[in-house]
């Protein structure tokens, strides 16, 4: 397997939805090519922290000021 | 009581709690409305931030999104998600902000965008084991905002309803009227290019000071 092979099936691998064949392949060529295995961990990484950090958070003062808004006029019959 | 009726609901079909909600709100109950707004209301200010880029838009979009929604219920159809239907809602009064703010410009999440970026990794760096632990939360949030900032919309709501809401491939796809292998091409490089920009930040340095 070539790293461009390995790169075609780095998002099947990250969500897990690939068969044991080719996990067994994959595997294989990490344990000789650093370059994927790294791009691998950093690539996993990454949607770890953007899933874990919520950059744009809403306030519980805003929340709450747009909830009443929302159900205000909901209650209206929009 | 109710009871009977929640147990016989939540019975075989194994239905999404959603479906008993929308059933209430049908029949005219606006506080079980409520309940669902609260559920979501995180999560589809998040998507209108992403998209819109500007708090007061995304306030707006929030709001919006939940009142059509509400109007429309009638029209939702119990063969996709509340989530997801109420995402497109909430993805196309985005677009729609976003037009009338830049006058002329068209935004469009359909057009693909053609780039090499990310397509092949260029910074094989690793990263240092746990590499935002060396920024303060509020400079992590710069970095993550401006990083993904950084993408063509159309992968960044890729990346976003993927891989930070959850949606599956054939969600992501129905939600934003794409075709599954578009999703897919889309959040490779979506991730590939995130992953680039943020090697800046998170590599490994040799011989750090501290
Ligand atoms: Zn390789």
């Amino acid at each position: 397997m070539t790293c461009t092979e390995f790169l075609a099936l780095l998002d099947d691998l990250i969500d897990d939805s690939v068969n044991p064949d080719t996990r067994a392949e994959l595997q294989q060529h990490l344990k000789g090519c650093e370059h994927c295995e790294v791009t691998l961990n950093t690539t996993r990484k990454t949607i770890e922290i953007y899933r874990s950090h919520e950059i744009y958070e809403l306030p519980a003062s805003l929340r709450e000021r747009l909830h009443a808004a929302i159900m205000a006029r909901c209650k209206k019959g929009c | 009581m109710p009871m009977a009726t929640i147990q016989s609901l939540a019975g075989e079909n194994e239905q999404h709690p959603d479906v008993a909600l929308i059933e209430r709100v049908r029949a005219g109950d606006v506080s079980a409305y409520d309940t669902l707004v609260r559920k979501y209301e995180r999560q589809v200010f998040r998507i209108a931030q992403h998209i819109t880029q500007n708090r007061e838009d995304a306030e707006d979009v929030m709001q919006d999104a939940f009142l059509k929604a509400y109007e429309k219920l009638d029209q939702f159809q119990g063969n996709s998600k509340f989530y997801t239907w109420l995402v497109r809602i909430a993805v196309n009064e985005s677009l729609m902000r976003l037009r009338k703010r830049r006058t002329g410009k068209m935004v469009s999440i359909d057009e693909d965008v053609e780039t090499e970026e990310g397509s092949v990794p260029r910074d094989l760096a690793d990263w240092a084991p746990d590499p935002e632990q060396n920024y303060t939360q509020s400079e992590l949030g710069e970095i993550l905002r401006k990083t993904i900032q950084g993408l063509p919309p159309g992968f960044r709501i890729v990346f976003v309803l993927r891989d930070v809401d959850g949606l599956s491939t054939e969600e992501t796809a129905e939600t934003l009227g794409l075709s599954v292998p578009a999703v897919k091409s889309r959040l490779l490089r979506a991730r590939l290019q995130l992953r680039e920009r943020l090697s800046r930040y998170f590599r490994r340095k040799r011989g750090a000071k501290k």
